[in-house]
């Protein structure tokens, strides 16, 4: 018998030391029958996709408050390419300007979360995105 | 998955490709009758190295000890790939696995491969398919394979009918020596590591161990115990040399001391089918009587005694 589980990266790159958000995220997918890997903080866009690929993750989600996102997102993007991982696919969260948002999607970020958004919209979104692939 | 992608991707794992490694890991752990058809030359291949089992209550340090074990390994040239089980919850099935934290300083490194994996409810809280990765870790050709699993319920038992090594990492603050025997960690394990040796207490649990290796020769007679500090990497080349005599050990007497453990595992697995199979019956067939205890209307022992009928049909093999 095959099991559906979802696995997801969540990731916290950078210098933002501020994972509260992350691992609220975190307990709110474990809570929805999700299999979450966070890797701590600081992790370089390297260490992330490193990291994605052995876990084998359906998808990364990566929380960004530094206003770093318009380097860190793409590296993303480019380095799973790199590795012939682009089965893993990507959404955000955090501190991002809504022009930004845009951007991000046209890069071919699934989806960004902005503080405030309700855990259920990112649980809902998983499921949809994820399991209904 | 369709054939030709399965195709590339054993065809990506003889090479040595990371990522076709980590995706066929997955499919593994998905277990369709075709992967398994099709994976099965891969397990084959397997050289049947020895393993190492990291077991031991929560909080113990296992993680960070693992850390220390794989920069130890890899000083020396090897290749280690580490399996890290952590519990699901079995409630909404989904788990937070968070063991790679403590491995950060390795993410890089292309001579370490690391797998969380979630229990998933299996009984033993050691997953089915902890143990077929672990096959095709070894067939892929890496030197050490570690694997990690939270010490409660049965997953001790698991972990040793895998692991050749078994660590139990016990910590001063967890309780004293008489944990180790009640939770049967003194026949699973081959190592014992007192972690966290600077804490008040490390020094005295250590003796406490080693007298019960006293009590229980004819058990404990090839078991080692330790100290250490992960954090600060002490104790580590000590371990490493205790993993290799338990290697050489193994080796030269061709005995593992696993006999009772298998018995034990066997029973387990045999007891955990027949416990859901009765458990499922009594509550469709005398839900009344189920609803009696509950409310306290009638103890368990009373109850017993009027479902003497239904446990002797069941052994009898006969159905309602």
């Amino acid at each position: 018998m095959g099991s559906e589980k979802i696995r997801i990266l969540v990731a916290k790159p950078g210098l933002d030391g501020h994972d509260r958000g992350a691992k609220v995220v975190a307990r709110a997918l474990r809570d929805a029958g999700f299999e979450v890997i966070y890797t701590g903080l600081h992790q370089t866009p390297e260490m992330i996709v490193e990291s994605a690929v052995q876990e084998d993750v359906d998808i990364i989600g990566i929380s960004i408050l530094s206003g770093a996102h318009m380097t860190v997102f793409p590296e993303v993007l480019k380095l799973l390419k790199k590795k012939k991982a682009g089965h893993i696919k990507v959404f955000g969260g955090g501190i991002i300007p809504r022009d930004d948002v845009k951007k991000l999607k046209a890069m071919g970020v699934l989806e960004i979360f902005l503080s405030g958004t309700n855990t259920d919209s990112i649980v809902e979104f998983g499921k949809k995105k994820i399991a209904g692939k | 998955m369709k054939n030709p992608a399965l195709k590339n991707l054993v065809q990506g794992f003889w090479r040595k490709d990371r990522t076709s490694l980590a995706r066929i890991l997955t499919l593994a752990e998905k277990n369709t009758a075709e992967s398994r058809r099709r994976l099965s030359p891969l397990y084959e291949r397997a050289r049947g190295i020895k393993k190492i089992g990291i077991t031991g209550p929560p909080g113990g340090g296992k993680s960070t000890l693992i850390n220390c074990l794989i920069r130890s390994f890899r000083a020396r040239g090897q290749t280690v790939a580490c399996v890290l089980v952590d519990p699901s919850s079995p409630i909404s099935g989904g788990a937070v696995l968070g063991d790679r934290i403590r491995m950060q300083e390795h993410f890089l490194d292309p001579g370490v491969f690391l797998r969380s994996v979630a229990s998933r409810c299996e009984p033993g809280g050691l997953s089915r398919s902890a143990i077929e990765m672990t096959l095709l870790l070894d067939a892929f050709g890496m030197d050490e394979i570690i694997i990690e699993t939270v010490g409660v319920g049965q997953s001790e038992i698991e972990v040793a009918g895998i692991a050749e090594t078994v660590l139990v990492v016990l910590t001063p603050e967890a309780g004293d020596a008489v944990q180790v025997l009640k939770a049967g960690l003194l026949e699973v394990g081959d190592i014992f590591i007192i972690n966290k040796m600077d804490r008040p207490g490390a020094q005295a649990l250590y003796y406490e161990i080693s007298a019960m290796f006293g009590d229980y020769r004819s058990l404990a007679a090839h078991k080692k115990v330790l100290m250490a500090s992960a954090l600060e990497n002490k104790g580590i080349e000590e371990l490493v040399g205790a993993i290799g005599e338990h290697r050489q050990y193994l080796d030269q007497t061709g005995q593992d001391g696993r006999r009772e453990l298998r018995m034990r595992h066997l029973l387990e697995l045999v007891m955990n089918r027949f416990r859901s199979e009765l458990a499922q019956k009594l509550l469709k067939e005398h839900p009344g009587l189920v609803e009696e205890v509950c409310s306290a209307r009638l103890s368990p022992h009373q109850a017993l005694k009027k479902l003497e009928g239904l446990i002797k049909k069941m052994l009898k093999g006969r159905s309602r």
